[in-house]
């Protein structure tokens, strides 16, 4: 494939792009809104520009608590991220040796991705008010994001583990190591980003979800709920204040996770490049 | 501390282990195993089989406004199957899963395409892999409102439209209707068509696009003889996530349609925001079965722990 570019990828390339403005367009529109005057309304044009929707966004609202609903979606991305991490690696392990009943967990963990979040959501919280628990966004809300995170999470590792070579265990071992070194300074330095990632997953996963949230978070809304009850309720451009807030936090926790990724590949090479 | 002294670490081929101990070996190993699956297999047993054998049950039950009845009644099933408006929202259902499905499988392929067979050098290959995944890393919700100031009565595409003198008056057809839901979908889920094609494609053997073109085979030949029944598995595990996501949405259909068309999930968020549970139970045990029985049909085809 070494000859010069043809006409099909100058096609290509412009069809990438435009699929590329299509994913960012809309969400630049309301970057650029929420910058509107304190006159400005929800479409264009810019009536002035101004910090106004943002400063709005931390006073206390009419309706909805936005600071609290972040905080509720903070910490229950980061405990979903966890269990989703832990689980999966461990799952993945298991999946390495042939089990009793490896095949229908395989499925379930299949059907728990294509099961309906709705359906996923009706029947937590329908349970949890006949076993007369009360749901709330830490103990149903929390089972709930973990039937979505945990099938990528197991699915990754799978891809991981199918590709993973026995021989540097097997090498770790025939040097002297027990397993639980082998496991510890062979393996999970080696499947560490891989690690990350589905970290990342579980944590924007549940940080994002809605439907799985809607009759299971109780009393208090997560983000995605109070971002919905917004969209009903308030017709000023605080709505793309919170939205271009909440977008830029996403891409912070992205940013951040791939250059963890990034300098982690890093000190691995410069590792091996001194060993 | 010596592998000897720890019987799970012992490997298989352990030439002087007696036959006792390689049996506790490989015990040992099948217990560590079992531990190992024991989070999962609870969790969504717990969390998915409990809730959905209770979705099953609750959908026989009796109930009325104020609470649910323990029963056997079938009325829930009867009353949502023997009326027409069910029937219509579920052939408005297929209708977004057919279209969106077609518009994302296309686009998803020739993004996918593109950057496993276009793209050279390995680096930018990530880079654009990433500049499609990163927004649906964020908020669906949100970019699901972002569309508003694009296609409203005097948003970006009308403001454009009306100013270059293309139409005499806004369009209003462009939100609040099946064309923004069905769009909306398009952004929210192609995604999930692009990465499992894309995946399929990198590992496709270069060598056999070579052999094809020494055999004489055009960039078109190329591409309708090799890579396409080639790329045939992602296509199928991009459908599944697809077609399961489109079926299962309510949120984009109540929003972007302004509440004029229906879905069945968003058939049942009505019938639980009145709390019927139980009649939204019935409605989703039918949904279940479909999807399901959908996702069945597209196993058959591919071997998803092949295609990992």
């Amino acid at each position: 494939m070494s000859e010069t570019r043809g006409l099909e990828f100058w096609i290509l390339a412009l069809f990438f792009a435009l699929f590329v403005v299509f994913l960012y367009g809309p969400l630049s529109a309301i970057v650029i809104l929420s910058f509107q005057g304190p006159d400005g309304g929800l479409t264009f044009p810019l009536n002035g520009t101004s910090l106004h929707w943002f400063r709005n966004l931390t006073e206390r609202q009419a309706v909805g608590d936005f600071g609290g609903s972040f905080r509720r979606s903070l910490t229950l991305g980061i405990g979903v991220m966890l269990v989703t991490v832990v689980v999966s690696l461990l799952a993945g392990l298991a999946f390495r040796r042939r089990f009793l009943g490896a095949t229908p967990l395989f499925y379930l963990s299949v059907a728990s991705l294509v099961v309906p979040s709705i359906i996923v959501s009706l029947g937590i919280g329908v349970m949890f008010q006949q076993v007369g628990l009360r749901p709330a966004w830490y103990s149903s809300a929390f089972g709930a994001h973990l039937t979505w995170t945990l099938p990528f999470g197991v699915l990754i590792m799978f891809a991981v583990f199918n590709r993973f070579s026995p021989a540097y265990e097997e090498a770790a071992r025939d040097l002297g190591a027990s397993a639980w070194q082998t496991f510890l300074h062979v393996l999970l330095p080696m499947i560490a980003p891989m690690l990350i990632g589905v970290g990342l997953f579980g944590f924007t996963l549940s940080y994002d979800e809605f439907a799985r949230s809607l009759m299971t978070s109780g009393t208090y809304n997560t983000l995605p709920l109070e971002i919905y009850g917004m969209t009903t309720n308030v017709t000023t451009p605080v709505l793309y204040a919170l939205g271009t807030v909440t977008t830029l936090f996403s891409f912070l926790v992205i940013v951040a996770t791939l250059g963890a990724i990034v300098w982690l590949g890093r000190r691995r090479a410069r590792g091996q490049g001194t060993a | 501390m010596t592998a000897a002294a720890n019987p799970p670490a012992l490997p298989m081929s352990e030439p002087d282990g007696t036959l006792p101990a390689r049996r506790l070996a490989r015990f040992g190993r099948s217990a560590a195993a079992y531990l190992q699956a024991a989070p999962l297999a609870l969790i969504l047993g717990a969390f998915l089989l409990a809730p959905l054998a209770m979705i099953v049950a609750v959908s026989f039950w009796d109930y009325d406004f104020a609470r649910l009845y323990p029963d056997f009644v079938l009325t829930n099933y009867i009353e949502t199957l023997g009326s027409a408006v069910t029937w219509r929202t579920y052939l408005n259902t297929f209708k977004y899963a057919v279209i969106v499905w077609v518009l994302t499988l296309v686009i998803g392929f020739w993004v996918a395409y593109f950057l496993a067979f276009h793209v050279r050098s390995q680096t930018m290959q990530m880079v654009l892999f990433l500049v499609c995944t990163v927004p649906f890393l964020t908020s669906n919700i949100i970019r699901m409102i972002s569309w508003i100031p694009v296609l409203g009565r005097n948003g970006l595409v009308n403001t454009a439209l009306v100013d270059l003198g293309i139409v005499p008056a806004p369009v209003e057809w462009l939100l609040y209707s099946d064309f923004a839901v069905v769009l909306a979908m398009v952004h929210l889920y192609t995604l999930f068509m692009v990465t499992p094609i894309f995946n399929t494609l990198m590992r496709i053997d270069r060598a056999l696009v070579e052999a094809a073109r020494d055999a004489g085979a055009s960039s078109l030949q190329v591409l309708t003889n090799v890579i396409l029944p080639l790329a045939k598995p992602g296509m199928a595990i991009g459908t599944i996530f697809v077609v399961t996501l489109v079926m299962a949405d309510f949120i984009t259909v109540q929003v972007m349609s302004g509440g004029q068309s229906a879905s069945v999930a968003l058939m049942m968020r009505n019938q639980m925001s009145l709390l019927q549970y139980p009649a939204a139970a019935a409605n989703a045990v039918v949904l279940l079965a479909i999807v399901l029985l959908l996702v069945a049909a597209i196993l058959r085809v591919v071997d998803i722990r092949k295609e990992l």
